[in-house]
């Protein structure tokens, strides 16, 4: 257990100890993950109001430092980066040389993480870091991060963790994890530590014993947070509605609506895709490749020389949601969902995935019989 | 905290590799002989895989390995010209360095037609993979009952390999039917679809295992004949082409359903494929 006021000296402690320090700050009408350079930068006494297609800052009637949920942002923007340049080439007298740039090396502290941001680290280990051929900046990244979650006690309507079984309360794969309670008996921290480098830092922290009430309240508000979800979804099940539904009728229907703007894909803290972007100075002899985070709705992502697989923006959304709840399991043992909401409350024209397999289902009347 | 991992030029970064050799075969299709920088030995790898070839600052192609696994010092590819990178590539003379990755994904399961016969069909450039398996077979040509190739070009000008072609054909080794869409004058040969060709081999249906390349459409057409012949759904092999960033399992272009075409794939059996190239827009 910590006091609120002894927290403060987290960022500090973390940058002693070699990190940049990222969390949760108030930018633009939305909080975002950014450097944090104290704890006064976090969006003190803030909550957020989540819907389909809409996403609303609020102020809380309490000092609460973590009183909302996931941003657009998620650990995805560190550990993956949106823009890595990959090598650089040089050409001279028809010479040519590549040359490696090394993965950004600074280990970054990630500040207010939830369980479902957790869970979708688990399933970028499994995609990026553990497949047959790693990704070496994935591995990089990944394997300096320092990772402090918040347990979730205020589900916001688009959130349905639950039954996804990756939240509101964080189970494992943190450094720390913090419990915020915030009462008449004053505004504290139940912290845990679930690595050597957490336990490390947590020591260096004022602690005290935590009152056997307040283990009683931190289960009862995860208790409370699984009844509050706003939404749900059976992963086994979504699993078997879209193997039956591949050729649904259904699809077209979504797939009007679809503005194919990319944004779920964007936000989504699992998708990984990306594209390379290989580019040369004026002289032409000085070349460099990017790599970009790219998102299966664009046009261009199945492009072949006689032209995209994937014309129609149904297709292009038949395979996002087949991807994330369907052949990820085939892929990697798990789904690729961890139900953090985002692609809901980020979509312009408010599509809703669990919304999306409930209608698949009730339009594709086989659904169900699959074993 | 861990010390963070250097990046290995391993498979993300391309070695320059010399161009040694650099031939057209017909309007719009070269092959090039790669050799890797002094000290490195060439990469061994299996007929059907695929290399990444990088032109330098303006992208990068999946090519197939047209060559010779059993020749050392340089590794070949066979490409036609469709856009930025390959037209490119057209362009080098010998000295000029290119960037090669790989070779990637998983070949032709040569070793399952040890005792069986074998029908190959290419469709156009969908040659270049298989004339690699070609010499592969060649190698240990006692080992498969009868060999047969049905290709089809285009035109009589887009016929590619004619030397190869001509020896397989003139040493007995290999039953070779050659077909174009639009014939010239002086064409002798078949004109039509390639899998009308298939009535020309002779093979046991239950011994027999068959390679096809080309592109999609031709691929189903010739795998629904060997179908009608009996052949065995897990006996024909396909190669598929995808969009393709990074060639090893983590960009995403490359999906088909569950399968990473450049990790599970290029080739697939017919019978793992079929119900997704079954669906259009998979
Ligand atoms: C496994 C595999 C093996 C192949 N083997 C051969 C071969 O042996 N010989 C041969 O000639 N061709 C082969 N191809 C096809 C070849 O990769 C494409 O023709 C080539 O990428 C086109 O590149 P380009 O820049 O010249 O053409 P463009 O048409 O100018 O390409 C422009 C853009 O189209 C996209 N594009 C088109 N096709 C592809 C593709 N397949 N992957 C990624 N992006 C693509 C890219 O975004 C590229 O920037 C193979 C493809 C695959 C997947
Ligand atoms: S698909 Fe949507 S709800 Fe699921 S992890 Fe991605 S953004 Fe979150
Ligand atoms: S849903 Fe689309 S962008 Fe996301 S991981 Fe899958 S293919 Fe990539
Ligand atoms: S080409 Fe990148 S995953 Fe297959």
């Amino acid at each position: 257990m910590v006091d609120a006021a002894a927290l403060e000296a987290l960022p500090s402690l973390l940058r002693a100890r070699g990190y940049r320090v990222v969390g949760p700050v108030e930018r633009g009408g939305a909080i975002v993950l950014d450097e944090l350079a104290s704890w006064d930068d976090l969006p003190r006494g803030t909550t957020v109001e989540l819907g389909p297609g809409a996403y609303r800052l609020r102020k809380r009637p309490d000092e609460a430092l973590f009183g909302y949920v996931v941003g657009p942002q998620s650990a995805k923007t560190w550990l993956h980066p949106p823009a890595v340049l990959e090598f650089r080439a040089e050409r001279s007298r028809g010479r040519v040389t590549v040359v490696a740039e090394p993965a950004d090396p600074s280990p970054v502290a990630l500040v207010g993480l939830r369980p479902c941001d957790l869970a979708a680290i688990r399933v970028h280990d499994h995609v990026l870091g553990d497949g047959p051929v790693a990704d070496p900046r994935y591995r990089s990244h990944r394997g300096a991060a320092f990772l402090i979650v918040v347990d979730c006690a205020e589900p916001a309507a688009t959130c349905f963790c639950a039954s996804m079984g990756t939240g509101p309360s964080a189970t494992g794969g943190f450094d720390l994890a913090l419990n915020e309670l915030l009462d008449e008996d004053g505004h504290r921290f139940v912290i845990e530590a679930a690595t050597d480098a957490g336990a490390e830092v947590l020591g260096a922290l004022a602690t005290r014993p935590v009152p056997l009430d307040d283990e009683v309240r931190v289960e009862a508000a995860h208790e409370r947070a699984r009844m509050a979800m706003g939404r749900r979804l059976d992963p086994g099940r979504a699993r078997d509605v879209l193997r039956n539904a591949v050729e649904s009728p259904a699809w077209s229907e979504v797939g009007d609506a679809c503005l194919g703007c990319a944004n779920c894909t964007m936000v989504c803290p699992t998708c990984f895709c990306t594209t390379v972007e290989d580019v040369t100075d004026l002289t032409g002899d000085h070349a460099e490749r990017w790599r970009r985070w790219d998102s299966c709705f664009t046009f261009q992502f199945s492009r072949l020389s006689s032209g995209p697989v994937r014309t129609s923006t149904a297709a292009r959304y038949r395979h996002w949601l087949r991807h994330k709840l369907e052949t990820w399991h085939e892929q990697f043992g798990e789904s690729g969902c961890v139900g953090c909401g985002r692609c809901i409350t980020w979509c312009p024209v408010g599509i809703d995935l669990t919304e999306e397999v409930a209608r698949l289902e009730s339009a594709t009347p086989e659904s169900g019989d699959v074993a | 905290m861990t010390t963070p991992e250097l990046v290995s030029s391993g498979p993300v970064i391309p070695v320059p590799h010399r161009v040694s050799a650099i031939r057209r075969e017909t309007r719009d299709t070269f092959t090039v002989d790669l050799r890797p920088p002094d000290g490195l030995p060439v990469e061994s790898f299996a007929p059907g895989q695929f290399n990444m070839l990088y032109a330098f600052g303006i992208g990068e192609a999946a090519i197939s390995i047209s060559g010779d696994p059993g020749r050392r010092g340089f590794v070949t590819h066979t490409v036609r010209e469709v856009g930025a990178v390959t037209t490119w590539l057209g362009r080098l003379g010998a000295g000029a360095d290119v960037g090669v990755r790989g070779p990637f994904g998983r070949g032709w399961p040569v070793a399952e037609a040890a005792g069986r016969d074998v029908v190959l069909i290419a469709g156009g450039i969908g040659f270049a993979p298989l004339r690699s398996l070609i010499y592969e077979l060649l190698a240990h040509r006692d080992l498969y009952g009868r060999i047969g190739l049905l290709y089809g070009a285009r035109t009589p000008g887009d016929v590619l390999f004619r030397g190869e072609l001509e020896e397989w054909s003139k040493s007995g080794w290999v039953d070779v039917h050659v077909s174009v869409d639009r014939a010239t004058e002086s064409w002798r040969g078949h004109v039509g679809v390639v899998t009308t060709l298939l009535r020309n081999l002779v093979f046991d249906p239950a011994e027999t295992i068959a390679f096809v390349c080309g592109p999609e459409i031709m691929m189903r057409f010739a795998a629904a004949e060997l179908l009608r012949c009996e052949v065995a759904p897990g006996a024909i092999h396909v190669a598929l082409e995808r969009n393709m960033q990074c060639g090893i399992g983590l960009c995403g272009h490359c999906q088909i359903g569950p399968a990473f075409v450049c990790r599970d794939g290029p080739v697939f059996s017919y019978d793992v494929v079929e119900p997704w190239l079954a669906v259009e827009e998979l």
